[in-house]
C-alpha cells in the first residue's frame, strides 16, 4: 500500500480512538446536563432522546426556589462554600508554613516528618471517621460547620504540603540571599520574595483541597444531622433517598454541584498530576 | 507536561535546601535560626497529630472496648468496658467478614487492572495524538474525572435506571440472538441492575474505571513526554525498532511511574464508599458490604457499636498499611527526603 495512505489511515484510526474516548468520558457528564433540562415525559420514556426537546427549565428552577429536603439548594451550595472556602483557607496558610520549613530548612526530623506526611495520606479516612465522630461529638461540635471545617483541613494537610513543597523549592535560594543581603528582614524576604513566587503553586494546591472538601462526604454524613446543615453531597443523597424517581430534580442538583468542580479541575489537572505522582515523573 | 518536576529536574535536588549556608539570614528577628523550621511545622503537626494520628490510636483502643451509646454521649460518657479480642472474634467469625472481605478484595483487583489498562492505552494514544486532537480528549475526560464522587454515583444509577435508563435501552437493541449468546437475555426492559449484588458491583465498576481511567491516562502521558527524545533517536540509529524501544527504553523508564499509579488505584479503590453507599441505597442490602460501609454500617447502627467497626477499620487499615509500605518506600526510593 501506499506509504502516505497507509499513513493517513493510521491517522484517521487514531483519531477515531481519540473521539470513542470522548464520548465514553463525555457522554454520562452530558446525559446528566441533558436530563435536568428535560422534561418530565422526555425523561421517563424507554425511547432515546438525545436532546431536550424543547428544553425546559421547570426542574433547574424547581431545586433552585422550592429545593430538598426543605431547603434551597442555595442553602446546601452556601453551607458546601463556607466549609471548603474555610478549610482552604486555613489549610493553605499551615501548609505554606510547614513547606517552608521542608523545603529551605535542614533540621532534625525534616525526614521523619516527610515520611510522616506519606504515611498518614495512606490512612483511610473511613478507619478515621469512628473516632473523630466520637470526639467530635464530646467536643459538642456535632452538627456544627466548624467541625466539619477543621476535618477538612486535617484530610487535606498531608498532600497540599507534600505539593507545596516542591513549589517552594523551586524558587531559586538566591534571590531570598540577595533579599538578606540587602538588609530585608525574614518576614519581608518571606511575604515579598518568597510569597509572590509560591503564589502560583498555592492557588493550585488550595484549588485542590476545595475540591476534597467540596466532595467529601463521609463525614458530613456522619457529623451532620440537621437539614439546614446539610453540605451538597448529603443533600443531593438525601434528595435520592426521598424523591428516587424524581430524576429531572436530581440531576438537576447534580448539575449545580458538578459545575465548580468541574472550572476549577480544568484550571489545575496539570499541577495536580505533577503532585500526586511527585517523585514517580523524575528522571 | 508537569511543571514543577521539569523545574525539580534541572536543579539536582530539587527538595533538598542547599547544603551551602553562604549568606545567613538576618539576625534580630526575633528567634533563633534553629528554631525557626519547627515554629513553621507546628500548625501543620498539630493538626496532623490532632486529627489524623491521634484518632488513629483512638482507633485501635477502641476495637478492644466495647463502645456503644452510653460511650459516646456528650455530657458524661460512661468509661467504655475492655473486651480485649472479643471485637476481632465476632469480626472473623461473622459470615459478612467474608463476603465483605471478597467484595473489596475482588472489586479492587478487577477495577485496578481495568483502569490501570484502560488509563496506560489512553496516555499512548494520547501521546500519539496531533495537538488539537490531544487537548480535545484531554477536556473531554477531564470532565469524567472532575465530576464529584456522589454525582458519578448518582448518574451511573440513572444510566442504569430498570425503566428509563440508557443501558437497558442499548442493551434492546442488540439482536435478540446476539444479546441470548452474550448474556443469556433478549430482553432488558426493566432489568434491575442494582438488586443484585454481582450487578451492582458491575455498575459500579464500569463508575469507578470510568472516574478514574483519565487521572492514570494524563500521569502516563506525561511520563512519557518526560522521557528525553534523544534517548530514542539514540535507539534508531542504534538500529533498535518499535517493540525493542518500548520494552528497553520506555518500560523501564516509566515503571516508577506505573507502581505509584498501580498502588494508589488499589489504595483508592480498597475503600470506595461514596459510590457504594448511593448505589446500593444506604445499609440495607448487607450482601453488597465492602469492609469500608460494613465497619460504618456496624458503628452507626442502631444501637451503635463503635468498638466493632472500629476494629473492621483496623482490619481495612492493615491491609492498605502493607499496600502503602510499597508505595513509601518507592518515593523515598525515587525522591529526595533526605
Amino acid at each position: 500500500m501506499n506509504p502516505l495512505v497507509r499513513k493517513r489511515i493510521n491517522r484517521a484510526a487514531l483519531n477515531a480512538a481519540g473521539v470513542a474516548v470522548f464520548l465514553f468520558a463525555v457522554f454520562p457528564v452530558y446525559w446528566m446536563v441533558a436530563t435536568a433540562f428535560k422534561p418530565d415525559d422526555q425523561i421517563f420514556t424507554t425511547s432515546f432522546i438525545p436532546f431536550p426537546s424543547p428544553p425546559s427549565m421547570d426542574h433547574v428552577s424547581r431545586v433552585l426556589t422550592k429545593g430538598v429536603a426543605g431547603h434551597s439548594i442555595w442553602r446546601y451550595l452556601g453551607n458546601s462554600a463556607i466549609v471548603a472556602l474555610s478549610a482552604v483557607a486555613i489549610g493553605a496558610v499551615f501548609a505554606l508554613f510547614a513547606a517552608t520549613a521542608v523545603a529551605r530548612f535542614r533540621f532534625r526530623f525534616r525526614t521523619t516528618f516527610l515520611i510522616l506526611l506519606l504515611i498518614v495520606q495512606m490512612v483511610p479516612a473511613e478507619a478515621l471517621l469512628i473516632p473523630l465522630f466520637t470526639m467530635v461529638k464530646r467536643l459538642g461540635l456535632y452538627d456544627q460547620l466548624p467541625g466539619l471545617i477543621v476535618i477538612n483541613v486535617g484530610l487535606s494537610l498531608p498532600f497540599s504540603v507534600w505539593m507545596l513543597r516542591t513549589f517552594v523549592a523551586a524558587v531559586p535560594k538566591e534571590l531570598e540571599e540577595a533579599s538578606w543581603i540587602d538588609g530585608a528582614s525574614r518576614f519581608t524576604t518571606f511575604w515579598k520574595v518568597l510569597f509572590p513566587l509560591v503564589a502560583p503553586g498555592l492557588v493550585a494546591t488550595s484549588i485542590f483541597s476545595f475540591i476534597t472538601a467540596w466532595n467529601e462526604f463521609i463525614f458530613a454524613l456522619t457529623l451532620i444531622g440537621d437539614q439546614g446543615k446539610y453540605t451538597m453531597p448529603i443533600a443531593l443523597q438525601f434528595f435520592v433517598g426521598q424523591r428516587s424517581t424524581d430524576w429531572g430534580g436530581i440531576m438537576a442538583a447534580s448539575t449545580l454541584m458538578t459545575i465548580p468542580v468541574l472550572i476549577f479541575f480544568l484550571l489545575v489537572q496539570r499541577r495536580m498530576v505533577s503532585g500526586l505522582v511527585a517523585g514517580a515523573v523524575k528522571g | 507536561m508537569t511543571q514543577t518536576s521539569t523545574i525539580a529536574r534541572g536543579g539536582g535536588h530539587p527538595s533538598a535546601p542547599s547544603r551551602r549556608h553562604t549568606t545567613r539570614p538576618p539576625r534580630g528577628s526575633g528567634l533563633p535560626n534553629g528554631a525557626v523550621p519547627y515554629v513553621l511545622l507546628l500548625p501543620g503537626l498539630l493538626i496532623i497529630g490532632a486529627l489524623l494520628l491521634y484518632p488513629l490510636y483512638q482507633m485501635v483502643d477502641m476495637s478492644f472496648h466495647k463502645v456503644g451509646l452510653r460511650q459516646i454521649k456528650a455530657t458524661n460518657p460512661a468509661p467504655a468496658e475492655f473486651v480485649g479480642l472479643d471485637n476481632y472474634d465476632t469480626v472473623l467469625g461473622s459470615d459478612l467478614f467474608w463476603s465483605s472481605l471478597r467484595n473489596t478484595v475482588v472489586f479492587a483487583v478487577v477495577t485496578v487492572a481495568l483502569t490501570l489498562v484502560l488509563g496506560t492505552l489512553v496516555g499512548l494514544l494520547l501521546n500519539k495524538l496531533g495537538k488539537k486532537m490531544s487537548t480535545f480528549v484531554i477536556i473531554g475526560i477531564m470532565a469524567a474525572w472532575a465530576t464529584p464522587p456522589t454525582a458519578r454515583a448518582i448518574i451511573w444509577k440513572w444510566l442504569f435506571d430498570p425503566s428509563s435508563g440508557v443501558a437497558n435501552w442499548a442493551l434492546n437493541l442488540l439482536p435478540d440472538g446476539l444479546s441470548r449468546l452474550l448474556f443469556g437475555r433478549a430482553d432488558w426492559s426493566e432489568y434491575p441492575w442494582f438488586n443484585d449484588t454481582f450487578t451492582l458491583y458491575l455498575v459500579l465498576t464500569i463508575a469507578v474505571v470510568w472516574a478514574s481511567f483519565p487521572f492514570i491516562a494524563v500521569s502516563v502521558l506525561a511520563g512519557l513526554k518526560s522521557i528525553s527524545a534523544e534517548l530514542y533517536e539514540a535507539a534508531t540509529m542504534d538500529g533498535s525498532t518499535g517493540f525493542t524501544t518500548f520494552r528497553k527504553i520506555t518500560f523501564p523508564l516509566l515503571k516508577p511511574v506505573f507502581s505509584v499509579l498501580t498502588v494508589l488505584s488499589i489504595i483508592w479503590d480498597f475503600k470506595v464508599f461514596t459510590e457504594l453507599y448511593l448505589l446500593n441505597g444506604g445499609t440495607v442490602n448487607r450482601d453488597a458490604f465492602n469492609l469500608s460501609l460494613w465497619g460504618y454500617a456496624e458503628a452507626f447502627s442502631n444501637p451503635p457499636k463503635m468498638g466493632l467497626g472500629a476494629a473492621i477499620a483496623v482490619v481495612l487499615t492493615a491491609i492498605l498499611m502493607v499496600i502503602t509500605f510499597v508505595y513509601v518506600r518507592q518515593i523515598v526510593k525515587t525522591e529526595d527526603v533526605r
